[in-house]
């Protein structure tokens, strides 16, 4: 129950509207700080739309997103952050950020937030390595003096270089991928360019990984490590990891608590044994009861 | 459809043949077959039948479809299995062996040209191939930065080339600022016009960012003319003082750099040292894109060209990042501006058309997006082919002598071959000339990334 | 007043001859995402085919009939033009199909060139002018105030507007204009259900090039003398009408032709000395503050970023 006594993200009251269709409504719910969070519903429940919205690729139309990026949430200092019209704050330890005031690339640059997409989106004319030079974007640009030093060849952007290179060669043993290195990503097989986004991602040094339906495309051998790939990530690394997955299997061998959507409103929010039991899950998950598909999907759920 | 030609015989190719010599009548009807000519008296036009001309095109056209087809119908080569190994021969080529040769080549090439044609023979020889090809080379690494490496399409490049000619100009005339001074000083102005123009409009898409460039280039160019007390107005402003050499004039008189090196005036020099100045200016160019390429910011322009939203995730902001691009793009062709307006001593808007910027564009992406050697060797090929088709007068001399075409004049024929060409060789090689992309940083081996691969950005 | 009224008909006659390019523009740039730089230079050429047309009718075959005159001039225009264009997108555009995006850009700015060349090696660099026609002046007196309209902006008027229904009938309402739509949102999908894609472009390139050469009978009839070079600015100004309008918007086109014609006829109203001269700088001006602040243009869709 970390998310409930120890909160890295809280949603709250999120409305999401194009036009007149309401992708989001009214949802709140929390993420645990080390905890895998998996986002869970039907096609069409808004899923994406959440993570859009937490990635800060959508402007929610109304809705709190809180972030501690260190130390615990402290209410207080939430509701005095969001009268103020700054868009983070310090309060003790804890570093705290409003998310929906804040534009995409700095949510990912200064809350560290890291995302995946659910249609791969590489750098596929660069290579495997060049990738994740990219993502360490923002320290080597620190590093090198906004480009200044590192055009003069100053010896600090050079020894920056070489721990970031050090790092990706790190990343991509992690995902097996080190002997492709100077391979095109877009060369990859496709399990291992999504094994390469989530390495990108983690390049950043977020404090949340947003996995947009890491296994989607994934034969059983290549899930499998992708859960052993996410559980190094929480354990060995410390960061929380927020995912939409559709399939069940990973869903229930990793999360630690699920949410599920329905028509962008929260129908259940708890453990996978919860969640699982949950008759309102099963029924949206259906549409209309019926009995032999129920069995069948209740035995995919138990699987 | 074509594949079977073969099958369909000889009844076939000459239906075909047939066909395009007809679409090729109705392509010269009327605009061939008639000439207008103004009557000298009325000046009423008047209509001049000619029919030969068109016969002539109907006749290339008939014989052009035959060998097309004939060529279809050899045997199909079989294609070569793609090899495993990476198509790097053809990269490292360019990369070790056409770099460090081209680059001795310009250095040596004044001393070559002198010394085969002697000084006054060489002067076109260094004004109009040599200085003319090096400011489209620097205009060509100075877009590339923009078009190729970040994938911004823009269509008023020639802007930033026009701001940086008359910053030097009325910076010159103005207040007597030498060349030297006033070249960075041109170079930060084209660069703050590039963030202003930019900073508005880089969040537009591709295509509207081409016509939003492009129009700024219109503007640019309707300012020069209009506003005569600024500019000059379409007369231009002309004695524009020349380059010096630490202070030392070009020119028959006292104090010129001949007489201070107790040699005789001649004009070459004079030349010879704005060569290797706009050759010193374009090897600036590159090796700044070069560095870059390897730095942080030349990674962020090229992953913003393969997909802009990856970049936000990852933090980068592109904004920022399309801004240096545009700016430091800007910044390169107001050096050449300047550069220009002290090698002609004269500007007006006309130098600064649409055109131009269409022809720079034209290198980038004939020279192959991204390639620094490509665009080199496309600015070689088409400026070069372009002067050098000023030198048909054997052609006008072989058709008056042996056709009678008295008033036959090749060079008019100059800009109808340069736009064929240009459509010729993107039919050709659609990717340009190297149309693989190097790796900024490698682990073990460098390996040429293909350009199918390689996005052309969203602009 | 009575000079805005004026105004306003003069830029209408302007912004429909923009409009009939800029239609051109946009279904190009609607089925295969290229900015087709020569049409523009397609515009000048059905000029000079109409007013070497128009010369032969009245020198060679001794048409008195004006009005007859012009319908042939008009058949015989659309017909020709529509043969050049299909053969520049059979030449330099079908090739690169599906290639490198900028490919077809560059193709087309050299074809702009080659045309505008082409024309004057083969016509000559002078301007060509032929004489005025239709010059009857209708007075219009209303309410105090007076305007006058000549015959031939009246004619323009008409025929633009005819022409534009006819189209957009076709395009809307055949089997054609389904095709085209459907190759617009998915080519691949679209050859795969049986539409022949190729057909459907080479089609789009030819109504484009008819409505250019109604726009190019109509300029000459306006301002009776058209040049090589007359093909750039108008084509700029008509693709700037169509991304004004919102690219791939038939309407869309039309109404910024309109407004770039009345910007630019309404601004040259501007008594302060000097100011006239930078109507081109106002239309260009408009069209970027729009872009801005209006990215999908006046009636375009908008864009909902994927992601």
């Amino acid at each position: 129950m970390r998310w409930l006594s120890d909160p890295l993200l809280v949603v709250e009251h999120l409305t999401m509207r194009f036009g007149g269709l309401v992708a989001v409504n009214d949802l709140s719910f929390q993420v645990g700080r080390g905890d895998i969070t998996a986002l869970i519903g039907p096609n069409g429940a808004g899923k994406t739309t959440v993570f859009n919205c937490v990635t800060g690729f959508y402007k929610p139309t109304e809705g709190r997103l809180a972030l501690a990026r260190a130390g615990a949430v402290d209410r207080d200092a939430i509701e005095a952050l969001t009268r103020s019209s700054a868009r983070q704050a310090q309060s003790g330890a804890a570093e705290l950020f409003l998310l929906e005031r804040m534009p995409g690339h700095l949510i990912a640059h200064q809350a560290k937030v890291a995302r995946t997409f659910q249609n791969i989106r590489l750098f596929q004319g660069m290579t495997v390595l060049e990738n994740i030079m990219v993502a360490h974007h923002n320290l080597l640009m620190r590093a090198s003096g906004m480009t200044v030093l590192g055009l003069l060849g100053a010896p600090h952007y050079r020894a920056t270089e070489a721990w970031a290179v050090e790092r990706a060669k790190y990343w991509l043993d992690k995902i097996g991928l080190l002997d492709r290195a100077d391979d095109p990503a877009g060369e990859l097989p496709y399990g291992a360019q999504r094994r390469l986004e989530i390495a990108r991602a983690m390049c950043t040094d977020p404090v949340l990984l947003c996995l947009d339906e890491p296994a989607a495309g994934l034969n059983p051998r290549e899930s499998l490590e992708l859960n052993a790939l996410l559980n190094t990530i929480r354990d060995e690394h410390g960061v929380s990891i927020l995912l939409i997955e559709h399939d069940m299997s990973v869903v229930m061998q990793i999360s630690d608590h699920v949410v599920v959507l329905d028509y962008g409103t929260k129908i259940s929010d708890g453990t996978p044994v919860e969640v699982r039991n949950d008759p309102k899950v099963i029924a949206a998950y259906l549409g209309v009861a019926d009995e032999e598909e129920l069995a069948h999907v209740e035995a995919e759920i138990h699987a | 459809m074509d594949a079977s030609a073969d099958s369909k015989g000889g009844a076939y190719v000459f239906k075909e043949a047939m066909i395009a010599a007809l679409i090729t009548l109705a392509l010269c009807t009327p605009i061939i077959m008639f000439r207008t000519e103004a009557d000298q008296n009325t000046s009423k036009l008047e209509l001049i039948f000619r029919l030969t001309p068109v016969l002539v095109f109907m006749a290339l056209a008939f014989a052009g479809r035959l060998v097309v087809l004939a060529l279809r119908m050899r045997p199909a080569r079989v294609k070569a299995v793609p090899s495993v190994a990476p198509p790097s021969g053809i990269r490292a080529f360019f990369t070790y062996v056409i770099g460090p040769l081209g680059l001795l080549f310009l250095f040596a090439y004044p001393v070559i040209v002198v010394w085969w044609l002697g000084p006054s023979g060489a002067l076109k020889w260094m004004d109009s191939y040599g200085i003319q090809i090096l400011i489209y080379v620097m205009l060509g690494w100075g877009l590339n930065i923009v078009v190729g490496l970040a994938g911004l399409l823009d269509l008023g490049y020639v802007a930033f080339y026009a701001v940086g000619a008359y910053a030097y100009t009325l910076l010159a005339t103005g207040f007597g600022l030498s060349f030297w001074i006033c070249l960075p000083i041109a170079g930060v102005l084209a660069a703050l016009w590039g963030m202003i123009l930019g900073f508005p409009v880089l969040r537009l898409r591709g295509d509207y960012l081409a016509i939003v460039t492009l129009a700024f280039g219109e503007i640019i160019r309707t300012i020069l003319i209009n506003w005569t007390a600024f500019s000059g107005g379409t007369a231009g402003i002309s004695s524009i003082p020349k380059i010096t050499f630490f202070g030392l004039v070009f020119a028959d008189r006292e104090n010129s750099f001949d007489e201070y090196f107790g040699m005789d005036y001649s004009p070459i020099h004079g030349k010879l040292f704005l060569y290797y100045v706009i050759l010193g200016l374009a090897l600036i160019t590159n090796l700044v894109t070069l560095r870059l390429r390897r730095l942080p910011i030349g990674r962020a322009w090229e992953a913003l060209r393969e997909d802009e939203i990856a970049c936000r995730s990852l933090g980068i902001n592109t904004t920022t990042t399309k801004l240096t691009a545009f700016a430091l793009g800007a910044f390169f062709a107001g050096l050449a501006g300047s550069f220009f307006a002290v090698r002609q001593g004269f500007v007006s808007p006309e130098s600064f058309t649409f055109n131009e910027s269409a022809t720079i564009l034209a290198i980038v992406v004939l020279g192959g997006m991204g390639s620094q050697i490509g665009v080199a060797l496309a600015a070689v090929a088409l400026i070069g082919g372009f002067e050098m088709l000023r030198e048909l007068g054997w052609l006008k001399t072989f058709m008056v002598d042996y056709f009678g075409m008295t008033n036959f004049d090749p060079a008019q024929y100059r800009g109808l071959l340069f736009g064929l060409a240009m459509v010729v060789m993107m039919v050709v090689r659609p990717r340009g000339f190297v149309s693989t992309r190097s790796p900024s940083i490698f682990l073990t081996r460098r390996t040429a990334v293909s350009g199918d691969l390689v996005k052309e950005g969203h602009g | 007043m009575d000079q805005f009224l004026q105004q306003l008909i003069n830029g209408l006659t302007l912004g429909s001859i923009y409009g009939l390019i800029a239609i051109g523009y946009t279904m190009v740039f609607g089925i295969i995402g290229m900015i087709n730089f020569a049409h523009g230079d397609v515009f000048m050429l059905s000029a000079f085919i109409a007013v070497i047309v128009f010369l032969f009718l009245t020198q060679w075959l001794h048409i008195g009939f004006i009005p007859l005159a012009l319908l042939v001039v008009l058949i015989a225009g659309m017909v020709l033009t529509s043969v050049w264009n299909w053969t520049i997108e059979r030449i330099a555009y079908r090739p690169l199909r599906g290639s490198f995006r900028l490919a077809p850009l560059i193709s087309a700015i050299g074809m702009s060139t080659f045309l505008s060349n082409f024309v004057q090696v083969a016509q000559g660099p002078r301007n060509k002018p032929i004489p005025p026609m239709f010059n009857q002046i209708i007075h219009i007196d209303y309410a105090g105030h007076s305007v006058s309209i000549q015959y031939r902006q009246v004619v323009i008027m008409a025929v633009t507007a005819v022409l534009l229904f006819a189209f957009w009938w076709l395009v809307q309402r055949t089997n054609l204009g389904r095709a085209q739509r459907a190759c617009e949102q998915d080519r691949k999908m679209a050859a795969l259900i049986g539409v022949d894609v190729d057909r459907t472009i080479s089609i789009t390139f030819v109504i484009g090039a008819a409505l250019a050469a109604v726009a190019g009978a109509m300029y000459v009839l306006q301002y009776g003398v058209v040049s090589f070079s007359d093909g750039f600015l108008p084509g700029v100004k008509a693709f700037t009408a169509a991304v004004l309008g919102g690219i791939g918007s038939l309407p869309g086109a039309v109404l910024g032709g309109l407004m770039i014609g009345l910007i630019e006829t309404l601004w040259q109203m501007i008594p302060t000395q000097g100011v006239p001269e930078y109507k081109d700088v106002a239309a260009f001006s408009i069209l970027a503050i729009t872009l801005i602040f209006m990215p999908s243009g006046l009636l375009g869709r908008p864009e909902i970023e994927k992601v």
